[in-house]
């Protein structure tokens, strides 16, 4: 079976403007994404995630390596991947309704149709009364659920989600969690959700892929069997710590190489 | 609290302004009729004269209130003064913001273009632009182009300036999402660029609106035959103080209705902001 998404040794080196020396950022990608799954991506923190995740979108060239999406090579962005951005990043001076129809605006969808597919999603991300919002009137929450329509709106085949629930409270976050989760299973999407919380990531996903530290490399790809639908609290049983242990250790070593780095320098 | 110091803290800020300004205008007439004089002659003596000065001088509130109703209403001379220096103020101001605004826009947008004009503009910038009067009389004369060219070049600073800095302090993670969804580069300018640049717009607007009222002034300096530039010049000349004095006003009050119209704007099209 050919993969919904598939990263074949994905190098990226960048320039560093100060020291004119090359920096590399990923040394050799490979991965692939089948068909609705949910694969989160943890890693310590600068092992190049959210940058491989702009490879992927097609905003950043990779320096090597190339990304398929349904076997085919992909260099650019385009409407079979959409991104739901770190920060919200909705435009302040449109309504809510004017954010999520952003993307087919773009598309050039009649703007009809625009409003009525928009007005969906809408309402799939439950916040149906919001329309004519502002986004400084939002909650962090509200306005990550915006972020998510957006996406979604232009119908991708992938969705490519960049620590969406980062900047939010734990608690909100937890529901957010949730409530992806329903959206995911209606909306039937391939998603690669990129996360620095090893909890959130396993209670998402299908697969757990661990980054190692820069340069970014797959370390390895962990399974998650728990079954569908997962409540919240399948994060306190004894199987979950299992995972949780089992990652942060492969982790847990490049976190404190990355520090002793630190510390030498 | 008493109910009249409760009025007094709600409308602070219009008392406290009006009140100065009520008092201003009383120690000025004060001087012109030499009330400070006569009340202070007994403490003073002559010395107490000082504060009696000829209208020549200052002036009186009064003065200038009956000048200016014999000029608006009376003569009517005022009107065509108005007219005279609105028709170039208007001109050059249309035509600051109709080649600073893009030319600003531009130079943001496009790394060369922003090279190729900065030596101009950083030129331009350090100098005082009435400084190029001479020249500017010199290439076109002393007409109504002498008065729109420099009311145009004393405008059109902070509109370019403004322009391309509001392109260049464009979010970049919004211009990211543009990129993300496939947006032409049209697409980003129209539906991002230019949205985000509108505040920085409206501030060139309200600075070009003050600095084009230097060109009014100026630019009718030389050889103007009307104008309220002209009249502020001419009855400078005659010590006609009070005539000085209306003109100055009328060009005070045209500004303040201007940039509390462009306030409006910035108001209204401002409503996504943050409150702060």
């Amino acid at each position: 079976m050919i993969a919904k998404l598939e990263a074949q040794d994905v190098r990226l080196d960048y320039l560093q403007p100060r020291s004119n020396s090359q920096l590399r950022a990923l040394a050799g990608i490979d991965l692939k994404v089948m068909d609705g799954e949910f694969v989160s991506i943890v890693g310590p923190s600068g092992c190049g995630k959210t940058t491989f995740l702009s490879v992927v979108d097609g905003l950043i060239p990779a320096s090597a390596g190339r990304i398929l999406v349904d076997g085919r090579v992909v260099t650019k962005p385009g409407p079979d991947r959409a991104v739901v951005f770190q920060d919200a990043s909705l435009l302040p001076w449109r309504t809510v309704l004017g954010n999520v129809r952003y993307g087919l605006e773009c598309l050039k969808v009649g703007a009809r149709e625009a409003k009525e597919r928009a007005t969906h999603f809408i309402n799939l991300v439950g916040l149906s009364g919001f329309e004519d919002h502002y986004p400084y009137e939002l909650s962090g929450g509200m306005q990550q659920r915006v972020n998510l329509a957006r996406a979604l709106v232009v119908d991708p085949k992938i969705l490519l989600m960049d620590e969406p629930f980062a900047s939010l409270d734990a608690q909100t976050r937890e529901v957010m969690q949730e409530e992806l989760l329903q959206i995911w299973l209606k909306a039937k999407k391939t998603v690669l959700f990129v996360t620095h919380q090893i909890d959130e990531a396993i209670y998402l996903s299908d697969r757990v892929i661990v980054f190692s530290g820069r340069p970014g490399r797959v370390k390895q790809s962990i399974p998650v069997t728990i079954e569908r639908p997962r409540r919240l609290a399948v994060k306190r049983e004894a199987h979950f710590h299992g995972i949780e242990d089992a990652i942060w250790s492969l982790i847990e070593e490049d976190v404190r190489a990355e520090r002793n780095q630190v510390t030498l320098t | 609290m008493p109910a009249a110091v409760r009025a007094y803290l709600a409308h602070e800020r219009v008392i406290l302004g009006t009140l100065m300004v009520l008092l201003l205008l009383i120690a000025w007439e004060g001087l012109e009729r030499g009330w400070w004089a006569d009340a202070l002659r007994p403490l003073l003596g002559d010395s107490a004269q000082r504060l009696r000065l000829k209208p020549i001088f200052i002036s009186s509130p009064t003065l200038i209130a009956a000048a200016a109703f014999r000029m608006f209403f009376v003569t009517g001379e005022i009107w065509r003064d108005l007219a005279w220096s609105s028709a170039g103020y208007l001109l050059g101001l249309v035509l600051a913001v109709a080649i600073g605004i893009p030319l600003g826009l531009a130079g943001g947008w496009y790394r060369r273009l922003s090279y190729a004009v900065q030596p101009f503009l950083a030129a331009l910038n350090a100098t005082p632009q009435v400084a190029f009067l001479p020249l500017i009389i010199i290439w076109v004369g002393t007409g109504l182009s002498e008065r729109v060219l420099i009311i145009f070049l004393l405008a059109v600073l902070p509109l370019a300036i403004n322009a391309h800095a509001a392109v260049r302090t464009t979010d970049p993670r919004l211009i990211k999402v543009a990129g993300s969804f496939g947006a032409s580069e049209w697409q980003l300018f129209r539906t991002i660029i230019l949205p985000s640049s509108v505040p920085f717009l409206l501030a060139g607007l309200r600075l070009a609106i003050g600095r084009g009222m230097i060109g009014v002034v100026v630019g009718e300096i030389y050889g103007s035959a009307a104008g309220l530039g002209a009249m502020i010049n001419q009855a400078g000349a005659r010590f006609q103080t009070d005539r000085v004095f209306v003109g100055v006003l009328t060009i005070v009050a045209a500004g303040v209705i201007l940039v509390e119209v462009v306030q409006r704007i910035e108001r209204r099209v401002e409503i996504w902001r943050t409150p702060a």
